[in-house]
């Protein structure tokens, strides 16, 4: 079944996203540079690079978390589905509603397991009652590979959970809200590599669907999770292409240094 | 010397015996600091405490215990030279008004050529005014009095300088290479640092102490029944009184209330405008101004009320509506106590909103909410603690005012449901029971202290309540 959906989904080459000459400036540092991105749908996109190159911060301007920085300053024009999502008519609330997020630090809600998978739902009203409501706690958290350990404390709070646990939950959180773009910001770093293997099979299970960003410090995970991979330096996007090209066939030598372990 | 310099010359002496101490150490060590069990300083740092603490606790015990002392020893002398009708007191009160005169007239033996007339006449000329007839056994009293003090501050001096040399040579002779000085002088500093927490703890208790057995003196001459049971108060000083608390108590929880309907409310959407929406450049400006309202006197807020609010609100409410014409109610007082806790509210509620975590908005906004719903659904019940602590510290606030209630609402102790009528509460009958040259022994004025305790009592359990709420949500949520 899932190899089916993963060949269909190979299949797609429709554009999700397309950024054009972003720039983005937190007060006078200039932390993107005309950076020129197509997110493909049904697709999972990897963004690799050295710490602090902006891969966080380039992932928050595609669902314009970086409103809510005072400091930063967005430039150019990022389109969903054709549409600018940085225009006066987009309400960036409905826009984080189809594009979700999860946060590179873990951030749980101070409210139960329960409360914090059922945020999302309940907020927008994706449910009818309570039974519905139980289905998709349930679901989400079993595609974030944390039920088997939460289904007996549902109700106990999300902040007592471990750092791993934590990261879980807000993957499940996320997936909730049945976005059609998932932004995720280094989602195994706290991972064992079990739960890390059934997140990286949650992302390809995703992919039928939506279309999935993942930042990634590990090669390895690129390599098994994306179909396409952008590596930032600096600010700059190096190079954007087949994830096998990338890694078997870099053109810049900055990506070839960096991917054989050089730099970064 | 004087205490100022007493305490110059042990500051000396103990910086000394720092410098001293580590010199000491060093050398013991033979130049070789590894070898010491601590860092040089903390060798110093043990003499310093040892010289200084010690002495100036002997120092402070010694200005506490003197005027005691001297008192007794000097009353004791003039017991049998005044009149059987004389208070001890006051004659004690013009001996001391004296003794600290004789200075500004000239030499004691000056003073004692005066005659008694004389000398209370010279003694008016300099503004030192002496109640009773002065006689010359006072005078001598008073020569006594001086000497005793100087000889008690002589001694003092010696002793305190005495204990900080003795401190300082057993503290430098404790010093060996492996003398564990860190150990000691944090010890000795947490030490320290217990007795100062301790005097707080103690003083609390002795405020209880206090209050009870004053409560418990006036149960034994007015029934307690009465008192938490009976509705009508009317204290006649001639006997024969009713102290019931209830009138008292149910205006200061009226009046309260409307303060934390008034304040609760406001003081909450201001501190989220301001955490929340409020750019930084309006938060600058609007924050402080805020605040300033809790730094307005309560008389100011008084005389507001008296002369602004009550008028109106009995012109244009109590009057139209046929609810009463007077100027003070517990409507003008709640009104104006409200405006006066607001920022009690709304300042430590913007500190507590701020200080949950940005990444918690995020969260939230990232999955889609706006920021209404961001704010009621994380940031509220995040920051639930400390805006009930914030509410709780506006109640106790509005519980204690005494100011506002007099001028707003009058002083008539009155049970009723109608705002607009004229009440009282706790707080303005204990100043009213107590205010008079009344003794603290009838009924009347003892039941001063049963009504501090009341409310003691009343707002201990209002604090126990809120950390039971708070307790609750923590087991729910973190
Ligand atoms: N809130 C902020 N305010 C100011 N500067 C910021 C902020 N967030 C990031 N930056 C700056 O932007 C640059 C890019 O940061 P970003 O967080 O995007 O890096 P990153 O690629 O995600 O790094 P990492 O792999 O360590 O997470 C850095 O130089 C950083 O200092
Ligand atoms: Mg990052």
């Amino acid at each position: 079944m899932k190899d089916v959906l993963t060949e269909n989904a190979v299949t797609s080459h429709t554009t999700k996203i397309s950024a054009r000459k972003v720039q983005v400036f937190y007060g006078t540092n200039h932390a993107i540079k005309d950076v020129d991105v197509e997110i493909l749908d049904k697709t999972v996109t990897a963004f690799i690079g050295p710490s602090g190159c902006g891969k966080s911060t380039f992932l928050r301007c595609l669902n314009r978390m970086n409103d809510t920085i005072p400091s930063c300053r967005v430039e150019g024009s990022i389109t969903l589905d054709g549409e600018n999502i940085y225009d006066k008519r987009v309400d960036p609330v409905q826009l984080r509603a189809k594009v979700g997020m999860v946060f590179q630090k873990p951030n749980p809600f101070p409210k139960s397991i329960y409360d914090n998978v059922a945020y999302g739902p309940k907020i927008h009203g994706l449910t009818r009652n309570k039974a519905e409501l139980d289905g998709i706690v349930e679901k989400s958290l079993r595609r974030a590979a944390l039920w088997n350990e939460v289904k007996d404390r549902l109700q106990t709070p999300g902040t007592g959970l471990s750092g791993g646990q934590q990261q879980r939950l807000c993957i499940a959180r996320a997936v909730a809200t049945n976005p059609e773009v998932l932004l995720m910001d280094e989602p195994c770093s706290a991972l064992d590599p079990i739960a890390t293997a059934q997140v990286e099979e949650l992302i390809d299970e995703l992919r039928a669907n939506f279309s999935v960003v993942i930042v990634t410090h590990s090669m390895q995970q690129a390599a098994r999770v994306s179909q396409r991979t952008a590596f930032f330096h600096l600010g700059h996007l190096v190079e954007y292409g087949e994830t096998g090209q990338i890694f078997t066939n870099p053109r810049d030598p900055r990506t070839e240094s960096y991917i054989t372990g050089r730099i970064g | 010397m004087s205490i100022g310099l007493v305490s110059l010359t042990l500051l000396a002496l103990a910086a000394a015996g720092y410098f001293i101490g580590r010199a000491r150490a060093v050398s013991v060590a033979g130049g070789d600091t590894r070898k010491l069990h601590s860092l040089a300083g903390f060798y110093g740092q043990s003499v310093f405490l040892f010289a200084a603490v010690p002495s100036f606790l002997v120092m402070i015990a010694w200005l506490l215990i003197q005027p005691v002392l001297i008192e007794s020893r000097v009353s004791a002398r003039l017991q049998t030279t005044i009149g059987p009708d004389a208070s001890m007191s006051l004659v004690m009160a013009d001996v001391r008004r004296l003794a600290g005169a004789i200075d500004r007239i000239g030499s004691a033996d000056e003073v004692a050529s005066l005659t008694p007339e004389a000398l209370k006449a010279r003694l008016a000329g300099q503004g030192v005014a002496i109640g009773g007839a002065m006689t010359t056994d006072q005078v001598a009293a008073a020569n006594d009095y001086r000497a005793l003090q100087g000889k008690g501050r002589l001694g003092m001096t010696v002793v305190a300088i005495a204990v900080a040399l003795a401190g300082m040579a057993l503290a430098l002779g404790r010093i060996r290479a492996d003398y564990r000085a860190r150990n000691v002088t944090e010890r000795f500093i947490m030490v320290l640092l217990i007795g100062a927490s301790l005097i707080a703890v103690l003083t609390t208790a002795g405020i209880i102490a206090s209050l009870l057995f004053e409560t418990i003196h006036f149960f034994s001459l007015y029934p307690a029944a009465d008192f938490f049971l009976s509705t009508t108060w009317s204290p006649k000083f001639g006997g024969g009184s009713d102290l019931g608390i209830w009138p008292l108590l149910w205006g200061t929880l009226y009046v309260s209330l409307i303060a934390l309907i008034v304040a609760v409310p406001v003081g909450l959407m201001s501190a989220i405008y301001l955490a929340e929406y409020a750019s930084p450049r309006v938060r600058t400006w609007v924050k402080p101004a805020i605040e300033v309202l809790a730094g307005i006197p309560t008389i100011v807020y008084g005389l507001f009320a008296l002369v602004t609010v009550g008028p109106l609100l009995r012109d244009w409410f109590a009057q139209p509506l046929g609810l009463g014409n007077s100027s003070s109610s517990v409507m003008t007082a709640g009104l104006v106590m409200g405006i006066m806790v607001i920022p009690f509210v709304s300042s430590l509620s913007d500190d507590i909103i701020n200080a949950v975590p940005q990444s918690l908005r995020d969260g939230s906004l990232g999955l889609g909410a706006t920021p209404s719903e961001t704010i009621r659904q994380v940031v509220l019940p995040a920051a639930l603690p400390g805006i009930v602590g914030a509410v709780l510290l506006a109640a106790s606030r509005a519980i204690g005012e005494t100011m506002i209630v007099v001028m707003g609402a009058g002083a008539a102790a009155k049970l009723s449901m109608n705002p607009f009528e004229a009440m009282t509460t706790v707080t303005v009958k204990i100043v009213s029971q107590l205010t008079g040259d009344t003794e603290f022994a009838s009924p009347e004025t003892l039941v001063a202290f049963a009504l501090g305790l009341t409310l003691f009592v009343i707002t201990l359990a209002l604090n126990i309540f809120a950390l039971w709420i708070v307790r609750r949500y923590r087991e729910q949520y973190e």
